[in-house]
Parts: C-alpha cells; sequence; structure tokens
C-alpha cells in the first residue's frame, strides 16, 4: 500500500490565529455587558460600525497586495482591532470619526507596514491617537453613567443611534448639555485647581474605586483577561508587568501625598489600564517576545500610563504609552535572549 | 493504546530486508553471495571500521538478492539492501559463547562481543554501543542513565519491554556498569507508566543492587531526550556541541540494555527488538517483538491490518518520524514505532499564516530558544544571524511546530538553514582547498622558475669556466701545435742541408 509522506512533525497543529483571536473577542463580552448597562447600546453600534470597515479596509488592502482574502479575513484580526478602537471611543462617537480611525489603524497601521505579524504599533492604538489628536472635542464627549441621569432623561439606544449617524441627539437636549467629563478628566482639571483628592471624589461620578461604573467594566475586564490566560492565548508577563508599572508608583506617591495624588485603586479602575493591561498591550505582533522582554516591555508601559496622567498634558495615556513601548520593541527583544540550553550566559 | 494487549512475537515471515546501513556511522559490508544459505545470527555484512557494526540474518534461509531497495529513511532514497528468503526451519547459529561473569573479563571484551553482535542504541538514534560505552573524554562516566522514558506520544515499546522483561534489563544494566566502570545507574520511567515501574522495582529488588536506581520522571515531551532527560536527573547541562560524558553521563535506552545482556550472556546477535503499532489505521493497536528485516507490512497485518482511515504510515512517533511512501520498508534496529495514523491524528496539509510572534514556540523549546526570531533569519536566509541564535542547538523536537498557531513549519525552515550552513561549510573548505591548491601551484611554479633560473646561472658560469678553459687548452694546443711546426721547420732545414 502506499501513502502520501511530508516532513516530520506531522502531529496536527493545536491552536490557530483565528482561535486566538475569537477568544479574545469572547473575552470582551463580560466587559461589554457591563458597558452597556452603564453607557447604553451606542457601543454596540460602534462595534458594528468599526468591524464593518475593518472587514472592508482589509479586504481592499489584500486585494491590492495580492494575499488570499478568504483566509486573512478568517483570521478575524482585523475584527479585534476594530472592537478595541470601539472600545475606547465615546458611546456616541459620530460614526465618521470610527471610519476615520479604524481605516487608518488597518490601513495605514497595519497594512502599509506588511499586514498582520509585521505592524510595528498597535493598529487599534495608532488609530485611537490619530482620532485623540485630530477630534479632540468628540473623543472627549462622554455621556455619564446611565444610573446618575435624572429617570427618562438618558438617551436609549435609538436616542444613541441618531447621535452617531447625525452627530446631535434627537429630540430637545443636546449632547453638550448631558454629556460630561470622565473621571479622569475631572481628576485632571480640579487637581489642577488645587483641589484635594477627598473633595474630588465626593462628585457621584466616582464610584469606591474608580469612576462609578467603570469599576465593574473593569472586573469585567478582569474576569475576561484571567480566562485568556488559563486558555493561554495570553501568558501572564505582559498584564502583571503593566499593573505593577502602574501601581508601584501610584502607591509610593498615594503614601507620600495622599491629598493630591490619586489612589493606587482609582489608576487601576478608571480609563483603560486594565484593557491595556489585558487586551491592548498584550497584542502580540506589537509587543516583546522574550519573557523578560515582556515584564520590561509591560513595566515600561505601566510606568509611562502613571507618568503621562500625573504629569502629561492628557487624561488617561494607554495610546501613547503603548505606542512608546512599540517602539522600544526591537532593542529589548535583542538584549533579554534567554540563556539556551549547554551554553554560558 | 497501544497498550492494552501483552507483547506477541510475530510469526515468521517469507522475506527479510536487511538494510547494509541501521545504524549511525558506516554502512557494513556484504559478506554472503546470493544463492547462499544463511542461518539466524550468522553474520551476513561485517562492520566496516571502529564506527560500525555488522548485520545478521534475521532467521535461517536463503540470500536471493543485494541490492538497492526502499530503506526506512526521511529521503525515500533507496540504499544496498540484502534480501534473505525464509525457509521456515529458523535454524540458529550457535558462533559465540557466553560470558558468564562479565565483572571477571576486560571491558573491552565486552564491547567487542556487543560489536559483534551487532548491538545499536534502540531508543530510534542506532548509535553502535560499543562505541557509547568507550568513552573517550576527559571525564569518567559517573551515572549511567537508562532511558525508559519514552521519547515521544504513542510510542510505548520500553514501556511494555519493561513491563514484561525488566529481569533481563536490570542484568543487563548491570552489564554495562561493568563495560564502563561506572559507580551507579538511574533507570528513568514515566510517571504514567506504573506497571514499568513495579516491575523494574521488583527486578532491582530482587537484583540486590545497590549501584541501581530507579526515578520518575514527568510524562512530557521530548522528555525521552538525552540532553533533557540528564537536566531533569542531574540539574546538569550537556554543553552546545558536546556530548553527555562532558557532565559524566551516558545514557542507554532500556531495549538496548536488554540487546546487551542477550549479547553478552547467550551470544545472542541483535536481530529483533519491540516495535509499537498503533494509531486510529490500525485495528488493535499494540507491541509486537519484530525480526529485524520484516517489512512494516507485516506488522499491520498482524495487527488486524489498516482501518479505513489510515492516511499516513510513520516510521517513529508523531514529532520526529518520519513518513514512510510504501508499506514494504523493512523494520530496522531504530524503529521504535510504525504509527497508521488517520487525518485526525495528522496533519497532511496545512496553510502557513504570518508569525504572529506569540511567543508560544519559545515557552515550548526545551533548549530555550527563540524559534520565531531563528524562523525570521532563516526565512530570510541570514544564516550568520540563525547561527547567532544558536540554531544548532535545535533538537528538532517539533514542539514549535505544533504549538504555532500560524501553522508555520518552523522545524522544516531550520534543517534547511542548517543543511545550507554545512553545504557552505564544505563549499568554503572547497574553496579554501582550491585556493590552497592555486597558491601551491604558484609556489611550485615559482621556485620551479627559480630552480630552472639557477641552473642556468650554474651552466652559464660553468660554460664561462670551461671557455676559460677552452682558452687555456686552445693556447695549449696552439704551443703544441707551434712547437711542432717549430719542430717541422726545424726537419726540413736540417734536410734542406
Amino acid at each position: 500500500m502506499r501513502f502520501t509522506t511530508g516532513p516530520a512533525p506531522h502531529l496536527a497543529p493545536q491552536n490557530s490565529v483565528t482561535t486566538m483571536m475569537l477568544r479574545v473577542l469572547l473575552a470582551l463580552v463580560p466587559a461589554l455587558l457591563a458597558w452597556v448597562w452603564f453607557f447604553g447600546w451606542g457601543i454596540i453600534f460602534n462595534i458594528i460600525i468599526a468591524s464593518t470597515v475593518a472587514v472592508a479596509a482589509e479586504a481592499l488592502m489584500l486585494y491590492l497586495r495580492g494575499k488570499p482574502i478568504q483566509r486573512h479575513l478568517l483570521d478575524l484580526s482585523a475584527i479585534v482591532t476594530a472592537v478595541l478602537l470601539a472600545f475606547c471611543l465615546p458611546p456616541t462617537t459620530p460614526w465618521w470619526i470610527t471610519v476615520t480611525g479604524v481605516a487608518f489603524a488597518i490601513i495605514f497601521a497595519k497594512h502599509l507596514y506588511g499586514g498582520l505579524g509585521h505592524n510595528p504599533f498597535n493598529p487599534a492604538m495608532a488609530g485611537y491617537v490619530v482620532l485623540l489628536i485630530s477630534f479632540p472635542v468628540e473623543m472627549t464627549q462622554w455621556l455619564p453613567p446611565r444610573q446618575l441621569v435624572d429617570d427618562g432623561n438618558f438617551p436609549n439606544a435609538w436616542a444613541q443611534l441618531v447621535a452617531i449617524l447625525t452627530g446631535e441627539l434627537p429630540g430637545a437636549t443636546t449632547l453638550d448639555a448631558i454629556s460630561r467629563a470622565t473621571p479622569l478628566d475631572v481628576m485632571k482639571t480640579e487637581l489642577g485647581m488645587a483641589r484635594t483628592i477627598a473633595e474630588i471624589t465626593a462628585d457621584p461620578r466616582f464610584g469606591d474605586m474608580g469612576g462609578y461604573g467603570w469599576e465593574w467594566i473593569g472586573n469585567g475586564i478582569i474576569i475576561g483577561g484571567l480566562w485568556l490566560i488559563y486558555t493561554k492565548v495570553i501568558r501572564w508577563q505582559i498584564p502583571v508587568a503593566v499593573l505593577a508599572g502602574v501601581l508601584l508608583p501610584a502607591t509610593l506617591f498615594y503614601l507620600i501625598d495622599p491629598d493630591s495624588h490619586a489612589s493606587p485603586a482609582f489608576h487601576l479602575f478608571s480609563g483603560a489600564t486594565l484593557l491595556c493591561a489585558f487586551f491592548i498591550a498584550t497584542d502580540p505582533v506589537s509587543a516583546a517576545t522574550t519573557r523578560l522582554g515582556r515584564l520590561i516591555y509591560g513595566a515600561g508601559i505601566g510606568v509611562l500610563i502613571y507618568v503621562i496622567r500625573t504629569w502629561g498634558g492628557y487624561p488617561d495615556a494607554v495610546a501613547f504609552a503603548v505606542l512608546m513601548m512599540n517602539m522600544a520593541v526591537p532593542l529589548i527583544d535583542r538584549y533579554t535572549k534567554p540563556r539556551v540550553y549547554g551554553h554560558e550566559k | 493504546m497501544s497498550t492494552e494487549q501483552p507483547l506477541l512475537r510475530l510469526p515468521l515471515g517469507f522475506e527479510y530486508v536487511l538494510p547494509l546501513l541501521q545504524h549511525e556511522g558506516d554502512p557494513a559490508e556484504p559478506v554472503v553471495a546470493v544463492g547462499e544459505r544463511v542461518l539466524r545470527g550468522q553474520v551476513i555484512a561485517r562492520a566496516e571500521g571502529y564506527f560500525s557494526l555488522p548485520i545478521h540474518a534475521p532467521t535461517s534461509g536463503t540470500v536471493t538478492a543485494v541490492e538497492p531497495r526502499p530503506i526506512p529513511h526521511p529521503s525515500g532514497l533507496l540504499a544496498d539492501c540484502i534480501v534473505i528468503e525464509a525457509d521456515g526451519l529458523d535454524e540458529e547459529e550457535q558462533s559465540r559463547p557466553a560470558i558468564e561473569n562479565p565483572a571477571a573479563v576486560h571491558p573491552s571484551r565486552l564491547r567487542n562481543r556487543l560489536r559483534e553482535c551487532g548491538v545499536a542504541g534502540l531508543g530510534g538514534a542506532a548509535f553502535p554501543t560499543h562505541v557509547k560505552l568507550n568513552p573517550t573524554g576527559e571525564r569518567q562516566a559517573e551515572v549511567l542513565i537508562i532511558n525508559g522514558a519514552q521519547c515521544e506520544p504513542y510510542i510505548s515499546c520500553d514501556d511494555m519491554l519493561l513491563r514484561e522483561r525488566a529481569d533481563e534489563v536490570i542484568a543487563g544494566v548491570q552489564t554495562m556498569l561493568v563495560a564502563l566502570d561506572c559507580p551507579r545507574a538511574l533507570v528513568a520511567i514515566e510517571a504514567d507508566t506504573p506497571e514499568a515501574m513495579a516491575a523494574v522495582d521488583a527486578a532491582i529488588e530482587a537484583s540486590k543492587d545497590e549501584r541501581i536506581e530507579r526515578v520518575m520522571v514527568p510524562t512530557v515531551y521530548p522528555e525521552g531526550g538525552e540532553r533533557q532527560l540528564i537536566q531533569t536527573l542531574l540539574g546538569r547541562e550537556v554543553p552546545s556541541g558536546g556530548l553527555p560524558i562532558d557532565v559524566g553521563a551516558i545514557c542507554h535506552n532500556v531495549g538496548t540494555a536488554l540487546a546487551a545482556w542477550r549479547a553478552i550472556h547467550y551470544g545472542e546477535a541483535l536481530t529483533e527488538r519491540v516495535v509499537t503499532v498503533t494509531g486510529e489505521g490500525v485495528h488493535q493497536p499494540r507491541n509486537v517483538i519484530a525480526r529485524l528485516g520484516t517489512p512494516v507490512a507485516d506488522l499491520l497485518s498482524f495487527c488486524g491490518g489498516y482501518t479505513g482511515s489510515a492516511e499516513r504510515l510513520i516510521m517513529g512517533g508523531p514529532m520526529m518520524g518520519f513518513a514512510l511512501s510504501n508499506d514494504q520498508i523493512p523494520v530496522v534496529k531504530g524503529s521504535t514505532c510504525v504509527l497508521a495514523a488517520s487525518d485526525t491524528e495528522v496533519v497532511t496539509e496545512k496553510h502557513a499564516m504570518p508569525c504572529i510572534r506569540c511567543g508560544e514556540c519559545a515557552e515550548v523549546c526545551p533548549a530555550s530558544l527563540l524559534p520565531q526570531q531563528l524562523y525570521w533569519h532563516a526565512r530570510d536566509r541570514d544564516l550568520e544571524e540563525a547561527e547567532a541564535y544558536h540554531l544548532f542547538d535545535c533538537i528538532e523536537c517539533g514542539c514549535c511546530d505544533v504549538v504555532c498557531p500560524s501553522h508555520i513549519p518552523l522545524v522544516q525552515y531550520f534543517r534547511a538553514a542548517k543543511t545550507e550552513i554545512w553545504a557552505r561549510q564544505q563549499e568554503r573548505q572547497k574553496s579554501e582547498l582550491a585556493r590552497r591548491r592555486y597558491e601551491e601551484r604558484q609556489a611550485r611554479l615559482a621556485r620551479e622558475a627559480e630552480e630552472k633560473k639557477r641552473r642556468l646561472e650554474e651552466k652559464k658560469a660553468s660554460l664561462a669556466a670551461r671557455k676559460k678553459g677552452d682558452k687555456e687548452v686552445k693556447s695549449e694546443i696552439d704551443a703544441i701545435l707551434s712547437r711542432v711546426k717549430a719542430r717541422r721547420q726545424q726537419d726540413s732545414g736540417e734536410k734542406g742541408d
């Protein structure tokens, strides 16, 4: 009897890019539920718009680059980029902003550098930074959590969809009137006005640890993130290092002067710290690959987040911190090669 | 799944095909002619040099051919084989007496016996055992490691062998200790083979030999790899490019220990081995004792034949074994396993995606390499950089391939890069040789020209000297002639008077 042959190993691969990306998407579900509960249905529309644009841009670029379209679309990496970017956008972000951000992420940050696996910068964060710099007003126009708005005044799914499509809510209430600054924003401006932490956090927008509502999204992210570590989609080094990088300076300054420095818990549960630790900094393509390298890379991001939040010009700093450490990755990888079996260090 | 059935001996077949190279080293040289009758255990090809082993007839019968046949090798190429048609009598040749007390003879006699009996490493690499029992390094053998940890998933031949013949294995270990003059031995058994462990414990107990100890090792591929086993058991790492003896260790497979014992105690040549026949492609997976040279097809039909799902036939394990193109290929000394795999067990086609730098390959690499970086350099044929990332420390275990989410055939890239580096080295050596030859030639030509010039000058000088001499002669002749003339004139003058 004759058989076909092929090179060893013969054992079937146990994992695929598609599985990994699908697990990342699933891991975002708990956070998404919390998000919808507190901020309404806007994020769902944003995810739909972002994913559609991402798939279209990906297909176009694959076509232009002469790559097999179907196989690459099925790896779901474009969808992950789109969903992560949508998680960073205010719920009523006008559609053209989402479109611009995602298109930039996929076309410029991803494909012009060579597509999947070759982009030095995290595409979602590159897209986000472009939006933050280009449209600072729209990008900071957040709705307050539904629970903090008087009954009936919080925009329902329809109203949020109209706002996304037209740039303004239907009816008498304007977006300007209802939207508020995020807790991180408030913290930054009011600390600038020499108010104490206790005075600032007396505002209902602050919860037990971080911003009201935000902390529950954070809990959802932790659940999803731990599941990703359990299923080995990500390894523990980057999340632990990012969180340690934020918490160590935050604790230090909080202990020195708790009146003018927000608590470590606030830094953890506000803004995108947790999303960054588990979902953004862990993007394998743009992160360091060695174990020690991942610790350095993650810690760098964490420290940069704290530094920019505290002394920089932006209330949150995840995107900048990630992009800056992305630049350092080749260097980190080069100097953190592990000792090979049978070699002296 | 192959351990549920007891170990059985395969019935005699009709034809046996014995490749002349079944071991690491140089092929053997045939010493039988077509048509000759041979007995079981008779040498049919003798060892060529120290790094070689003889081949013995696996049963009695007639030599029908000495010709190139397909052999178990990844290349799928043909190589010289001796073909024997069995006569069914299975008569044995008794030419080697038993060595009753191995401790009383010189170790070199034991090694010679192993060489005569064709004993090679039965763990897969088939390294000549007498060479391995004769370490030449500076360091003494401090510990003999007997490898009972299966080298790959699916394979259970060592497990079954230990369950049924542990006492003989332990006796073999004692002999090896004598041959090596080594103070202790560790028998490594995997955690998931309790029966084998119990059998070994009982055998050690019965031997009352305190030098031998049984140790449990985790069932993690590639634990059965020599270097990994040494690291687990001794906490020492074999230096890159070195041998286990550099850290005072010698590794032998359990099957080798048994074969060594049979060779020394019974004078028995290595003509059979335990082979695992398994996979979803075979009806009754089990371990069999098969004569060397038996076609793989005989093993499969003994195990109930193929199921419909047999997609690929692999000799060795699913990680490092090689695919056979047909089932007429014979069992050789290094054949641990025949895996008839279905398409759910093995991959027959995979599409590589770009590397996403997830680093899973580095997480599983037993040598702590960075396969993703190696791949990068190997693919770009940046071979110097690949070597700088320690390409040659890759043991090709295939772990990185299996965990890669992008399905990149990493090991294939590494093998290709290694081959290319070797080829370049050879090329460099060749061109170095050519350069040296050219330079030597130039030097020779220059030397010859010099010599010629020197000789010419010498000649000139001697000629010049002779010329000078000529003058002298001439003047002498002239003198003589003038004297003669003068005399003649004188004579004529006298006559005229």
